[in-house]
């Protein structure tokens, strides 16, 4: 309760600083949960290894500042790898889970998840590891509004990959394809489009998304072989939210996560902040559910 | 001799395995407790998951509930809780023999009591979710009670509870504890046999194949969810509050909401087993018990990749389960005839099936 009149008291700064940091680190869950939501509309796949893919694309960067590359240098390389693993993945495992029932997927990746899990715990421990960037942090209002330099960084590097993302869906043979392939498969493949083809660049163009999302991550925030279900978890609140194939919707609902899950962690206490995000993912369904009986009720 | 008739001598000679299995192996007490529960896990999670077709992540709630819930009522009873949590070891619990069995019977039937109430709560909410966002909802409710509870002091927080001391002689303990998991499994049987053969398998079923058709019948399906939750909360409630004595010492994580341990192992030995059956799921967590037992000890810290690769390759591969695979090879043995005629008839049935769902 204390906090809460502090809110009030210390406004605006406080709560101007807490919006900011929300939707700064907003912004990365964004990216990965427009990974998902590629992934969920086009092949139907609900991938639940989401944020083990955000960790492993933050190990590598972090693997690589210990010969020297800044995060920013390993990011092309994270991005590639993590392209090349999610292919692999697609061809080892998600090939054979596609047209099958809702939960197969689900529970599949959720193996996947524990492998990967498991994996980055026995080759880097289990310690929480984060990622110098060597950026300065900035100060205003005599300290009391304090924003580091890499957070700004991160957002326009988010967005600018966002742009990048949609360019490429809009303009490139591939992502054209794509599309076509989440309006009708069929269809698609009538008109010679490979789908198997343009299903496995999904997954892997997924994986390579939240690689770069997590390379952000393990600087303005720390990386943890578990860690990753909190992504998955926010990923899937933020499709929720959102709904499908619905870019401004995944970027709002991606920022508001952010901004929710800072005042949650401020007011209830940082030991709460992971439970705000699944009280989201509740509050979110719950919502969802209400206004589906509304449209049944609609249709009678 | 038809599957009824196996059905009853299997379920005889697990009886009789379980009545001396103790004795016979007297090393492997514990092993074999974890067994039950695991068969136990499995059974309930088929409730929803098999016979309604509702996969259910987070039926770990009810475990981690009933374990809390159990502590709170054992210590409650002769102590304040909160200075017992607070000040680990300050306090001196000296509980006597009867105050410690009065107090374990009562926690357990609690833990039973408590589950069920938190069924019926969260049910409401959850069970109006369909297929992917049902299992998202409950997966996130095991994570959040589990975060939850690592923030709420009255019960240790994060850093855990002891739980009291058992009165006694070591390998007395154990052997209470595998008949407490044993009789709590093999109730769980019996119930859900009982259960299955009347109209609540028939209207379980129902919702399984076509909700709405179901409703459309006139089941009433969220109450059938419903129910069919806290009875399975119900066991896995009281199996907490055992497990919880078992291991002596509970902490919201690892030991009561391990929603990625037993929480997705249930999920996965009813599936190795076969969903939708009531000898599947059992077959499926002795299976998955002995290849985790079996491996765990040369595997030297791999054994968690190997089991999660494990899981994988059950979902991926194997899903119709031992029990589905064993009907396609062998149909007759199951009572399944494909007769030209009855395939004619087929219409006929249908009529008489929807009769009997009305009546």
């Amino acid at each position: 309760m204390d906090n809460i009149l502090l809110l009030v008291q210390a406004a605006p700064i406080l709560n101007f600083q807490l919006l900011l940091d929300g939707l700064l680190i907003g912004s990365i869950f964004a990216l990965a949960g427009y990974g998902l939501a590629l992934v969920w509309g086009v092949m139907n796949v609900k991938n639940l290894a989401q944020g083990e893919f955000v960790m492993m694309g933050g190990y590598i960067a972090w693997f690589m500042t210990n010969f020297g590359i800044h995060p920013f240098v390993g990011m092309p390389i994270a991005i590639v790898l993590m392209f090349g693993f999610g292919w692999a993945m697609y061809l080892l495992i998600i090939r054979y889970v596609i047209g099958r029932d809702l939960f197969t997927s689900l529970l599949a990746t959720f193996g996947l998840a524990l492998v990967i899990q498991q994996l980055l715990n026995l080759a880097f421990g289990p310690e929480v590891q984060v990622v110098k960037s060597g950026f300065k942090i900035r100060s205003a209002f005599d300290g009391m509004l304090t924003v580091a330099d890499i957070k700004l960084v991160a957002l326009l590097v988010a967005a600018a990959l966002a742009i990048l993302i949609v360019l490429f869906m809009k303009r490139s043979r591939i992502g054209q394809a794509i599309r076509a392939t989440a309006q009708d498969p069929r269809a698609a493949r009538v008109m010679g489009i490979d789908t198997e083809n343009v299903y496995a660049f999904t997954y892997a163009l997924n994986a390579a998304i939240c690689g770069a999302a997590g390379v952000l991550i393990s600087m303005i925030w720390v990386i943890q072989p578990f860690y990753g279900i909190a992504y998955s978890i926010r990923a899937f609140v933020i499709v929720t939210a959102a709904g499908l194939g619905n870019l401004p919707g995944v970027i709002i609902a991606g920022l508001g996560l952010g901004v929710v899950e800072q005042y949650g962690g401020f007011v209830l206490g940082a030991e709460l902040q992971q439970f705000t995000v699944l009280a989201m993912l509740l509050l979110v369904l719950i919502w969802r559910q209400m206004e589906q009986r509304r449209n049944r009720q609609a249709l009678q | 001799m038809n599957e009824y008739g196996v059905q009853r001598w299997i379920f005889g000679a697990l009886l009789v395995f379980g009545l001396v299995a103790p004795f016979l192996f007297p090393n492997f007490t514990s092993q074999l407790t974890v067994w039950w529960v695991m068969v136990l896990f499995a059974l309930t999670w088929d409730i929803s998951g098999g016979q309604m077709g509702y996969n259910s992540l987070g039926n770990i709630l009810f475990f981690g509930v009933g374990m809390y819930a159990s502590i709170i009522v054992q210590i409650g009873l002769y102590y304040d809780v909160a200075a017992y949590t607070t000040s680990v070891g300050a306090v001196k619990v000296d509980f006597t023999t009867i105050q410690y069995f009065t107090g374990l019977a009562s926690g357990i039937i609690t833990g039973g009591i408590v589950a069920v109430v938190f069924a019926v709560v969260l049910g409401t909410v959850v069970f109006g979710l369909r297929g992917p966002y049902f299992a998202i909802g409950t997966l996130g409710m095991g994570l959040a009670a589990a975060e939850l509870v690592a923030s709420w002091d009255y019960v240790g927080g994060g850093g855990g509870v002891a739980l009291p001391v058992y009165p006694g002689h070591p390998d007395e303990r154990s052997l209470m504890f595998y008949f407490l998991a044993f009789i709590l499994a093999v109730l769980t049987i019996l119930v859900l046999r009982r259960v299955y053969s009347g109209f609540f398998g028939i209207a379980a079923n129902a919702i399984r194949d076509d909700e709405e058709k179901a409703e459309g019948m006139g089941i009433h399906t969220m109450r059938y969810k419903i129910v069919g939750w806290s009875i399975a909360a119900f066991f896995v409630g009281m199996t907490g509050a055992v497990f919880g004595n078992m291991i002596g010492f509970i902490e919201p994580v690892e030991v009561a909401f391990p929603a990625v341990t037993f929480g997705i192992f249930m999920v996965v030995m009813s599936l190795l087993g076969g969903k939708g059956t009531l000898l599947g799921p059992i077959i499926g967590a002795t299976v998955f018990h002995l290849i985790k037992e079996l491996t765990w000890s040369y595997m030297l810290g791999w054994q968690w990749v190997a089991l999660g690769a494990l899981i994988i390759v059950i979902v991926v591969f194997f899903q119709q389960g031992i029990i589905g695979w064993a009907q396609e090879k062998w149909p007759e043995k199951f009572g399944i005839f494909v007769d030209d005629e009855m395939a004619a008839s087929e219409t006929q049935l249908e009529a008489k099936g929807a009769g009997r769902a009305a009546e």
